[in-house]
């Protein structure tokens, strides 16, 4: 069964012919995406299944990995958190070397980049390509994975000046969107229902990781996914936690990455480490970045999903709870509100004894908890799945061949085939 | 209905922009209100049909929720959210009847409702592609078996986006069944009778298969 099957048996027959008939429109342009790491992160878990997908669709897309040293990603590294708000000034030196990798890395993909239609540049690691290609032919799209809604200025100052040069640029949500003199579209980022992390799994499979963790499984399970990070306020959950457990048995997993080369998020975890005390009801979890399956199993095997930040990206964490069928108690900021709706898919709470009577009012009501589940997923399957986000690139794509109108009419029929 | 008038199916795909745009108080809603792109104003009203939102929100267009959810103002949330986009054929007119709610707002109250820093209300504005799906419908009772396979987009671009593109004000099925001979009446007085603001794209797919089902019962439909 080929990838645009699998995604029909999930999706429905329409949503691709959707697609089919989209692209058809676009069939043999050529597309290239640039990042710069192929495994690890939400933007190589993205290009890893948007890539094939764009080719089965007719798209010839490919993607290319800069590569860089230690100083380089020292520099992407700082550019990132300031750029999330963080006051990291970079030293000149540091962005002379950032400006070198990326010449070095242009020169060597120099051919492919300027004769592509469309180059499609994930983040500031790579932004500077555009730069070492002069001769390009095709249209150049900024993708902005990050939340840019209060960038530390002198940093985000520095990168305007390069990524406005671009035909285009992509923000996940309006709010994180920076003024730039050309289009700035909007889309969302999506999971994906095959992939190891939201792909179904056998009760058993569930059962194993939860004895494996010591987890009860006759006891109710809330669960927060999230990096050890004051911003996903991982105390506040365990004091939304106790508060719930004066009055209901319950029990709670914080899971996360480990944090060996993150000094920061080591002090927080070991904070936490310290306030959970000895309580055999809390979970801490260090999971490797790479445990997919064993998030997924955790998620499934949970009553509830919380994410409790303070402050948040978009929140993909979510995304996940609600396609496992998960109620989400969320912090009332970012990607979150697009996500949580209040008595339909969840709760946004704005404190820890905000999410201690919503994590109650669940547990005592499971019919409603259960409902809500239900509706959670559904709305997961019609806005935030991978297929959503494919047809907007497509989408992008056909906006940008025909200029900034309002209405684009595309009036060669496309054959009817495989109507659905 | 003659040979000659086939339906011609098409479908069409939105795409959000951010127009940089953004209010911080009731006032400053206002004042952009009156020059910006009348893409936004289309969008913040039925652009949420295509992109994420539950099946009964609370308030309807994107000016009454902000204002319910961010300025914490639930009077004038109930009174933007009555506005129906669907009685305006001209978006202009539309705009016009938002300015005018939230100017007799703002004169009846004695201070002027902020957002906090995060909750500004951020002007959107879309692009539509549309395009022919290359299928054609000769009678309406084969509609029965070809509705529920429609995908939103085409929905949208039939039942909405009709409404801005016709000079009737109507949507497609409707202007494709009217005819002189009237064969076709009770049908068409169904489907004009759909309020397509309150619902979602999935549910109006499905009253509008409902509708030609109800009319047509004896059309077979394929598992």
């Amino acid at each position: 069964m080929n990838l645009l099957d699998q995604y029909a048996a999930i999706v429905g027959d329409d949503v691709i012919y959707h697609l089919r008939q989209l692209a058809a429109h676009l069939r043999g342009m050529h597309v290239v995406h640039v990042n710069s790491t192929r495994e690890g992160g939400g933007v190589a878990e993205i290009l890893n299944r948007l890539v094939p997908l764009m080719n089965e669709l007719g798209i010839n897309t490919s993607w290319e990995v800069i590569t860089g040293d230690s100083r380089f990603y020292q520099c992407t590294k700082k550019m990132h958190n300031a750029l999330q708000g963080n006051r990291e000034d970079i030293q000149e030196n540091l962005l002379h070397h950032y400006e070198k990798i990326n010449a070095v890395n242009g020169n060597a993909l120099n051919s492919k980049l300027e004769g592509a239609d469309f180059v499609f540049i994930h983040d500031p690691q790579p932004a500077l390509l555009l730069r070492s290609c002069p001769g390009r032919k095709g249209r150049w799209v900024w993708r902005c994975h990050i939340d840019v809604s209060h960038p530390y200025r002198p940093v985000w100052k520095y990168l305007r000046e390069h990524v406005k040069e671009f035909d285009a640029s992509i923000w996940s949500i309006s709010n994180f969107a920076q003024p730039l003199p050309h289009p700035l579209y909007l889309i969302p980022p999506s999971i994906d229902p095959l992939g190891d992390k939201n792909m179904e799994l056998p009760a058993d499979d569930i059962e194993a990781y939860f004895k494996e963790w010591g987890i009860s499984k006759n006891m109710p399970v809330i669960t927060q996914v999230s990096r050890f990070d004051r911003f996903k306020d991982p105390i506040g959950v365990i004091q939304a936690y106790r508060l719930v457990k004066k009055n209901v048995p319950v029990q709670l997993v914080l899971a996360g990455g480990g944090a060996t080369d993150d000094p920061e998020g080591a002090r927080v975890l070991k904070e936490v480490r310290t306030y959970a005390g000895r309580d055999p009801d809390i979970h801490l979890l260090e999971l490797p970045p790479d445990a997919h399956r064993a998030i997924n199993a955790l998620q499934r095997g949970s009553d509830i999903i919380i994410q409790k930040s303070i402050r948040e990206g978009f929140g993909l964490t979510v995304t996940e709870g609600l396609w496992k069928g998960k109620p989400v108690i969320g912090g009332d900021t970012g990607g979150i509100r697009l996500q949580v709706i209040n008595h339909h898919t969840g709760f946004l709470v704005n404190s820890p004894e905000g999410a201690a009577l919503r994590i109650r009012y669940l547990l005592k009501n499971r019919h409603i908890l259960e409902n809500m589940g239900e509706n959670a997923r559904r709305f997961v399957l019609e806005n935030f799945l991978i297929t959503r986000q494919v047809r907007e690139y497509l989408t992008l794509i056909v906006a940008l061949i025909y200029g900034s109108t309002e209405r684009i009419e595309l009036n060669i029929p496309v054959p009817e085939t495989n109507a659905p | 209905m003659s040979d000659d008038d086939i339906f011609k199916v098409m479908d069409c795909a939105l795409i959000s922009i951010s127009t940089g745009e953004q209010a911080q108080n009731l006032r400053e809603l206002l004042y952009l209100l009156k020059a910006i792109h009348p893409g936004c104003i289309y969008y913040h009203f039925w652009g949420g049909l295509l992109r994420p939102r539950f099946d009964d929100p609370e308030f309807q267009n994107d000016f009454a929720i902000w204002s319910w959810r961010y300025l914490h103002d639930r009077k004038l949330a109930e009174q933007l959210s009555l506005i129906d986009p669907a009685d305006y054929t001209d978006i202009e007119e539309l705009r016009r009847e938002v300015i005018e709610v939230i100017e007799m707002h703002l004169s009846e109250s004695e201070i002027i409702p902020w957002a906090k820093t995060g909750d500004q209300f951020y002007f959107i504005r879309s692009q539509i592609v549309t395009f022919d799906t290359g299928i054609r419908v000769h009678r309406p009772e084969e509609m029965v078996e070809l509705i529920p396979r429609l995908s939103l987009g085409s929905i949208f671009y039939h039942f909405i986006d009709a409404r801005r593109r016709t000079t009737e004000g109507k949507n497609d099925f409707s202007l494709w069944l009217a005819g002189p001979g009237g064969e076709y009446d009770s049908l068409l007085r169904d489907l004009d009778e759909i309020d397509p603001y309150f619902t979602m794209l999935s549910d109006l797919r499905s009253k509008i298969g409902e509708i030609f089902s109800n009319h047509f019962p004896d059309t077979e439909v394929r598992a």
